[in-house]
């Protein structure tokens, strides 16, 4: 069944405690970019998000795609062995190429914030498109990140989701091999 | 200088583990003990360590008592932290109590029941004087033998249940919550209580199921029925679409009959209290179901006054490895935060003697 | 309904990459420091295991001082001795890592060397005595002295996450509380202390609010220790392995130690500077040198001390003879060169 699926990682236990590392460090410090490497991603994924999806999702994370992610499914269900939901709001992951709507996601409750979906989103880069000031815990100061390809309205959307604290999703942002990370505490305004 | 501190570095804790494995081996004009002579002449310390150390291999069970020099706790932690490492393969069926071939089989509600009363192998009617001849190895008497009766015998409860004088048993289409996989949250299910319990320490629930004998939150508890004996492991593949058995369980059953006065949508019946535990144990089947009744006090309507009713309390409380841990780190070192009280007590026996010099 | 374990993985179907990795009889060939145990995962904990580690440890940075449950596994180490730290530790070294471990802030107490030799044994990483040098520095009780860099994570061994526990035994209840930033009690508490004791009677483990959110328990680190906390360059994480609960501080986060406008924070210390190198703003151990009254106040922090007097004997020529005999080097071999006997040394009766 597996004929002209692509590798997992290629040495699967340092691999994934790289790419974690990179998802902490990024996570710790909104909006710091880190690489991935260590895995031939399927299309149309790139590396860091194939990569962030082999370290972070299995059997125990109901995973939701949008319709251009589901596109690696095979790869994804294979590898990972993640149930998938076509139901957002009963997710633990999503992977999308184009940000989801937050509110159909799951935001955790008072008592169980942790229970809130992470978003794997795949943007095509870092390096143009709109820039972004970002504050809050992780940073020492105020910091820019550049990304193309996110809604016109996100930093709108993202002061409804900032405002849910401690309730709350958690963004990942993959960009070929490059990835970084807005946690529900970064307060963000477009510079 | 005289300061020698408790710190101890490799060597320290190496030469610790020689005496110990010295210790451990006692006289070396002795024989050394078998796992064998373990497996086969301590079975019901092999049954404690199985099922407080939640994995059924006796031979595994065997070489954890001899390593932990007969510490059952030690034992069982000993097994747990082999068990973590453990890939999971399958996940078993419900195993039917009902299809036991049971060694022991005695109900304490009624004189004479289908499948009739069977002793067992068990120390009840023993007188126990000590036995000097077993001092001395004599073998023992021949047991007398009968054709086994391989017929499954009825399970005393579900006599009871086709009158409706008890209540049914619970649905069982959800899946099972696991809580060495999922950590605690409350409300736990009786799901996880009854793995707590399980898996719980045979002390702690005999002395909560004693204390619900004497009046902290009593349930007028009658033994419905005890069984011991051995029960098949199925598994169901998903590639194979029907069960294969596996292997077989000894275990230990205990259903507690227990009254009910009604309510205003319910008929007074019997509710039960149930306990099942790997091995041959009695005490821990009763004690354990003596507690879990007591924990359903609240979804029963009954005041909750007692620790054993207290849900949060039983859970966090009944398992041994936890709690042997975390009492014996006090004897790991503390003296900073020990300092840090030293200062603090005398700051504050200067803030009153200040206080007092100025009065 | 139970799981079926298997001693021994031989076949059955492969139902994923990641279930391939996840038991106990894979062995990891290349790890370039060698030799790590044989028949278990690299750092321990099977591959399944790290990642619901890691996904609790990414919701715990992203809710900071936020107590997120997770399925804690049964460690060879007792309840109570680590295995919290142990297992955040274990799901975020690699083999680029260099590890540090203290416990009362010291490289060569027991149960920090236990530690470190099972990861020593379990993950071949390198290991350092050196605050400095390490890139994850597991600890018990303490914050080295040295400030701590961006890019290094500490890890807490935490025995009671739960910083209301003594006003409020029922973790239900405390749940409740923190989903409702309801800390009446705590402030309660602390009022009761200056009204009756003139002060606040905290010294270890002095409750703090991180990013004025979340009430949290610093672990049983000397207050002494607390104001290291906030605004911290590095990562600080910790593990619950008993209570089953990890939680975090992001770097750069505000960390303050409750307290009242009239009656601030106070941490405490011995007034003595460090009999062994001088220091007067490291925080000191008591030690008793005699049964006269007899004592001195030396650095907890082993390395911290170490490296101030090794300063000092490159500027002054040799210290004086003796010193060694308190914090002893660090080695592995546990020789303190002083000759004097160690605690559990002598092992032949
Ligand atoms: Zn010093």
């Amino acid at each position: 069944m597996n004929i002209g699926l692509e590798a997992g990682f290629a040495d699967p236990v340092p691999d994934a405690q790289r790419c974690f590392r990179a998802v902490l460090d990024a996570m710790a410090h909104p909006g710091r970019i880190a690489h991935a490497a260590g895995v031939t991603a399927p299309y149309p994924l790139g590396t860091a998000a194939a990569a962030v999806v082999l370290t972070l999702v299995d059997h125990e994370t109901p995973l939701w795609l949008d319709s251009d992610a589901a596109t690696a499914r095979q790869w994804i269900e294979f590898h990972c062995g993640a149930p998938v939901v076509a139901d957002p709001a009963a997710c633990g992951f999503a992977l999308a190429l184009a940000l989801p709507d937050l509110r159909r996601l799951p935001a955790g409750s008072h008592e169980s914030p942790e229970t809130s979906a992470t978003v794997i989103c795949q943007v095509a880069s870092f390096d143009t498109g709109t820039a972004y000031r970002l504050s809050g815990p992780g940073l020492r100061e105020p910091a820019v990140l550049t990304v193309q390809d996110l809604p016109r309205d996100f930093v709108s959307i993202w002061r409804r989701n900032h405002a849910l604290f401690p309730r709350g999703i958690d963004l990942i942002l993959c960009a070929g091999d490059r990835l970084t990370a807005l946690p529900r505490t970064v307060a963000i305004e477009e510079v | 200088m005289a300061y020698v501190a408790v710190k101890g570095g490799e060597r320290a804790i190496r030469n610790a583990h020689t005496w110990l494995a010295e210790e451990r081996r006692g006289d070396p004009a002795v024989p050394d003990l078998g796992l064998d002579q373990i497996r086969e002449q301590l079975g019901r310390a092999i049954d404690r360590v199985m099922a407080e150390g939640s994995l059924y291999d006796p031979d595994l069970a065997a070489l954890a008592i001899k390593q932990a020099q007969g510490d059952l706790i030690e034992a069982a932690f000993l097994l747990r932290a082999y068990r973590t490492t453990l890939p999971r393969f399958a996940h078993a069926r419900p195993v039917d109590t009902a299809a036991m071939r049971a060694a022991r089989r005695i109900s304490a509600i009624f004189k004479d029941l289908p499948g009739g009363q069977t002793l067992g192998p068990t120390y009840d009617y023993t007188h126990r004087l000590l036995d000097f001849e077993l001092a001395e190895n004599q073998p023992p008497p021949d047991a007398p033998r009968a054709a086994p009766d391989l017929s499954p015998v009825p399970r005393v409860p579900d006599i009871l249940g086709r009158e409706g004088l008890l209540e049914a048993d619970g649905p069982m289409d959800a899946e099972p919550g696991d809580l060495t996989r999922e950590p605690l949250s409350f409300p736990a299910g009786r799901d996880i209580r009854l793995q707590a319990l399980a898996r719980g320490d045979e002390g702690f629930l005999l002395a909560m199921g004693y204390s619900t004998q004497r009046g902290y939150g009593g349930s007028h508890p009658f033994a419905g029925e005890v069984r011991m004996g051995e029960v098949s492991v199925e598994i169901e593949p998903p590639e194979l679409g029907f069960a294969i058995d596996i292997g077989d369980l000894t275990v230990t059953e205990c259903q507690m009959v227990n009254q009910f006065k009604g309510s205003k949508t319910q008929l007074p019946q019997f509710t039960r209290g149930y306990g099942l535990v790997f091995g041959f144990s009695e005490r821990k089947a009763m004690s354990m179901a003596l507690v879990d009744r007591a924990m359903r006090a609240e979804e029963l309507g009954e005041d909750v006054t007692a620790p054993a009713q207290n849900p949060e309390f039983v859970l966090y409380h009944s398992d041994n490895i936890e709690a042997t841990g975390f009492v014996e780190h006090l004897k790991l070192p503390h003296y900073v935060d020990f300092q840090s009280e030293l200062q603090n007590v005398r700051r504050l026996r200067e803030a009153v003697e200040r206080r007092e010099a100025a009065e | 309904m139970f799981a079926v374990c298997v001693r021994r993985w031989n076949g059955g179907r492969r139902r994923s990459d990641a279930d391939c990795y996840d038991n106990s009889t894979i062995f990891i060939p290349h790890c370039p420091r060698g030799t790590f145990m044989k028949g278990y995962n690299f750092a321990y904990l099977d591959e399944q295991t790290k990642r619901m580690i890691r996904r609790a440890l990414l919701k715990a940075v992203a809710i900071p001082g936020h107590q997120v449950p997770f399925g804690s596994r049964e460690m060879p180490l007792p309840y109570g001795w680590g295995t919290g730290g142990i297992q955040v530790t274990a799901s975020v070294l690699g083999r680029d890592d260099t590890l540090k471990v203290i416990d009362q802030g010291a490289d060569d107490t027991t149960n920090a060397v236990s530690i470190r030799q099972f990861f020593a044994r379990t993950a071949g990483v390198r290991t350092t005595t050196h605050t400095g040098e390490a890139t994850v520095i597991q600890t018990r009780h303490r914050i080295p002295e040295e400030t701590l860099r961006e890019n290094q994570i500490i890890v807490y061994q935490v025995p009671q996450p739960e910083p209301l526990y003594r006003l409020e035994p029922s973790r239900v209840e405390t749940k409740r509380m923190h989903a409702l930033a309801d800390y009446g009690l705590m402030h309660v508490k602390l009022y009761e202390d200056v009204a009756r004791l003139g002060q606040i009677s905290i010294s270890y483990d002095y409750p703090v609010m991180v990013n004025n959110r979340y009430l949290m328990s610093p672990s049983p680190i000397p207050a002494f220790d607390n104001p290291k906390m906030n605004r911290m360059p590095a990562l600080q994480l910790f593990g619950a392995g008993r209570e089953k609960r990890i939680y975090a501080i992001p770097p750069w986060t505000e960390v303050r130690s409750l307290d009242f406008d009239d009656h601030p924070f106070r941490p405490i210390n011995a007034h003595q500077a460090c009999g062994l190198c001088g220091a007067t703003d490291s925080y000191k151990d008591e030690v008793i040198t005699d049964d006269l009254g007899g004592r001195m106040f030396v650095c907890s922090d082993t390395d911290h001390c170490e490296q101030r007097r090794a300063a000092t004997v490159q500027r002054h020529g040799p210290a004086r003879p003796g010193h060694r005999a308190v914090s002893g080097p660090s080695d592995e071999t546990g020789d303190d060169g002083s000759g004097a006997p160690r605690h559990g040394e002598a092992a032949t009766p």
